[in-house]
């Protein structure tokens, strides 16, 4: 029951998770996705929440959670000592989300990082034939008082990845209730069709 | 002003009415020194139910202590966190059975300083061992033995108490599900030591403290400890607390009165609470306890440092701190949750903005209280099912 009440991206999230490992989830807001993870697959679960409100909340579901600015306060967590870390759309949020990703990657084995596709046609539409920064579902907010700072597309996030020589193990684009496996040899269309992109990597 | 009816009223405390134990187990003290057959009091609230599971420690800080809540049957007023423990509170006395101790150094009913020494039938006085937080949370576990819990569903302590708590943790892993540290410190700051080196000057430069032997004496260096205990209340509170507490306001009066009296009403504040200590508290005590938290540094203790300290636990913690404290900062307690986290252990942390400073964990602070309701009331539901499996 509690599976059909979370989001797309959370269950797309669970799925890549194996059961009992251990997960920090990095602005885990509510704690809906760690209270899934945790009553369904057996997973070890911290968080790290910045709204008080929320980090209320998960006190009360006796989720672990740290109250904390992920931007400054990863350092807190040793090396290689979870086996995921979740980011789920907040890494176009962060000043340097450069450096963030390197400390996920040095907490994490792996990471899973979901990015709102700037590529998504809706989004490139309303720039290419208004002229407007883009107001969508997943992108909510206008150009004064976004909190996102560094907009990328799913293609932005695989060529960084590259550069990087950061793995990439999978990727999945979401669109509603649809999800599709992301590879280059169709990363194209999918840059163009998914509004969400989840990526595996590390 | 003390009334002088007030000034005797400490000494003669009835003793004889406080719940207590005798510790027969010889405790060996951190100083060398060993004590058995010692006195340690205690108060409990609520009823400990037949699983068990549903005991809640609570650690008093420096000038609390055993009367959590209710009316303290000693001074008659209200206990110390009644804002927070009682019936239908965020510790709700309905549902759990919470237990304090008096700490040893203090002047409650516990072995202390103002107790005879069996060696020359006088007041110990200096003669009192230094204790230390180690050995006041050992005594403690004797009491837990005596009403026979084997574990704890939660302790919580804040200041000093959250100090005794991280030390009853790091020495006995296994007795807790899960600890609340309020507003504290693994290790007692530079700062905070030179605040409690002022308290106790000011008590040692009242010539009645005549090195502790006032007590044999029936006085108490009354002028010394009011000043330590201003001290301590300049601390408790922030600089934006007490701007909007007090600003420049007068004392019950249109202008200065050009004088050295207490014209503004900080100055009134200070005096009131300065004196009305003395009329609860033994000063032998203040320099005890004081001393005791200025040695506390748990990271000294373990060789792996503050990690060490921690490893092997699993007790849930939740840590939290105010905003505005300058005693315990957030940066300290902060260092507690690293420290936690990086020993593997099960750790949440709040930080409650607040302009009330360190003495927010006592006051009602509707945010505090409703993260303790919330916390302890999910790490009930754990451990009954831990205890049912």
């Amino acid at each position: 029951m509690k599976s059909l009440k979370m989001k797309k991206e959370f269950k797309v999230i669970a799925e890549l998770l194996p059961n009992n490992t251990r997960v920090l989830d990095v602005g885990c807001g509510d704690g809906s996705l760690m209270n899934f993870l945790r009553e369904e697959k057996n997973i070890e679960v911290r968080g790290l929440e910045l709204n008080q409100e929320n980090v209320q909340l998960c006190i009360r579901k006796g989720l672990p959670v740290i109250q904390g600015n992920a931007e400054t306060e990863l350092h807190q967590f040793p090396d290689q000592s979870f086996d995921y870390v979740v980011l789920s759309q907040t890494l176009q949020a962060f000043y340097n989300p450069e450096e963030v990703l390197k400390n996920l990657l040095r907490i994490g084995k792996a990471v899973i990082v979901s990015i709102p596709n700037f590529g998504y046609w809706k989004v490139r539409m309303k720039l290419l034939f208004f002229g407007e920064m883009p107001v969508t579902k997943t992108l909510p907010n206008t150009w004064y008082n976004t909190p996102n700072l560094h907009m990328c597309t799913i293609k932005d996030l695989f060529k960084f990845c590259d550069e990087k020589n950061i793995n990439i193990k999978q990727v999945v684009g979401v669109n509603e209730d649809k999800t599709s496996l992301i590879k280059k040899s169709n990363l194209e269309i999918k840059n163009l069709f998914s509004k969400l992109g989840i990526f595996l990597i590390g | 002003m003390p009334s002088l009816a007030g000034l005797f009223f400490w000494m003669n405390i009835k003793t004889e009415d406080i719940n207590k134990i005798i510790v027969k187990k010889p405790l060996k003290l951190d100083c060398g020194k060993t004590i058995n057959n010692f006195p340690l009091a205690y108060e409990t609230y609520g009823k400990l139910n037949a699983n068990k599971d549903n005991a809640i420690l609570v650690f008093h800080a420096l000038t609390g202590d055993q009367f959590v809540t209710g009316t303290n049957p000693i001074t008659n007023k209200e206990g110390w966190w009644v804002t927070a423990v009682g019936p239908g509170k965020a510790i709700d006395t309905d549902k759990y059975f919470v237990i304090c101790a008096n700490v040893i150094g203090g002047c409650m009913g516990s072995l202390g300083p103002k107790n005879t020494n069996p060696e020359n039938n006088q007041p110990y006085g200096l003669d009192f061992p230094v204790i230390t937080i180690k050995d006041m949370v050992k005594a403690q576990e004797s009491l837990l033995e005596h009403l026979g819990i084997k574990k704890l569903l939660c302790a919580t302590g804040g200041s000093m108490g959250g100090m005794q708590l991280l030390q009853f943790c790091a020495t006995f892993p296994d007795k807790a599900f899960s600890a609340i540290p309020i507003a504290c410190s693994s290790s007692h700051s530079a700062q905070n030591i030179a605040l409690n080196e002022l308290a106790r000057q000011a008590i040692m430069a009242d010539p009645v403290w005549d090195n502790g032997k006032y007590v044999s004496k029936n006085v108490q260096p009354k002028n010394g400890l009011a000043v330590a205990r201003m001290v301590g209340h300049i601390s408790y509170l922030s600089e934006k607390g007490m701007q909007e507490k007090f600003g420049r306001k007068l004392q019950e009066k249109a202008d200065y009165e050009f004088s050295f009296n207490a014209d503004f009403q900080v100055e009134s504040y200070l005096r009131h609470q300065g004196y009305a200590f003395v009329e609860r508290f033994d000063a032998n005590s203040i320099l005890y306890i004081t001393r005791a938290m200025d040695y506390f540094d748990l990271s000294k203790q373990y060789k792996g440092g503050l990690v060490e300290a921690f490893k092997n636990q699993n007790t849930k913690f939740l840590v939290i701190s105010f905003s505005s404290d300058w005693l315990y900062t957030t940066k300290e307690n902060k260092d507690i949750v690293i420290a936690l986290n990086a020993s593997g252990a099960d750790v949440s942390y709040s930080e409650i903005v607040t302009d009330k400073g360190h003495d927010s964990f006592l006051l009602n602070e509707p945010e505090f209280l409703k993260t303790l309701k919330g916390f302890i009331d999910s790490m009930h539901e754990k451990f009954k099912n831990e205890k049912r499996i």
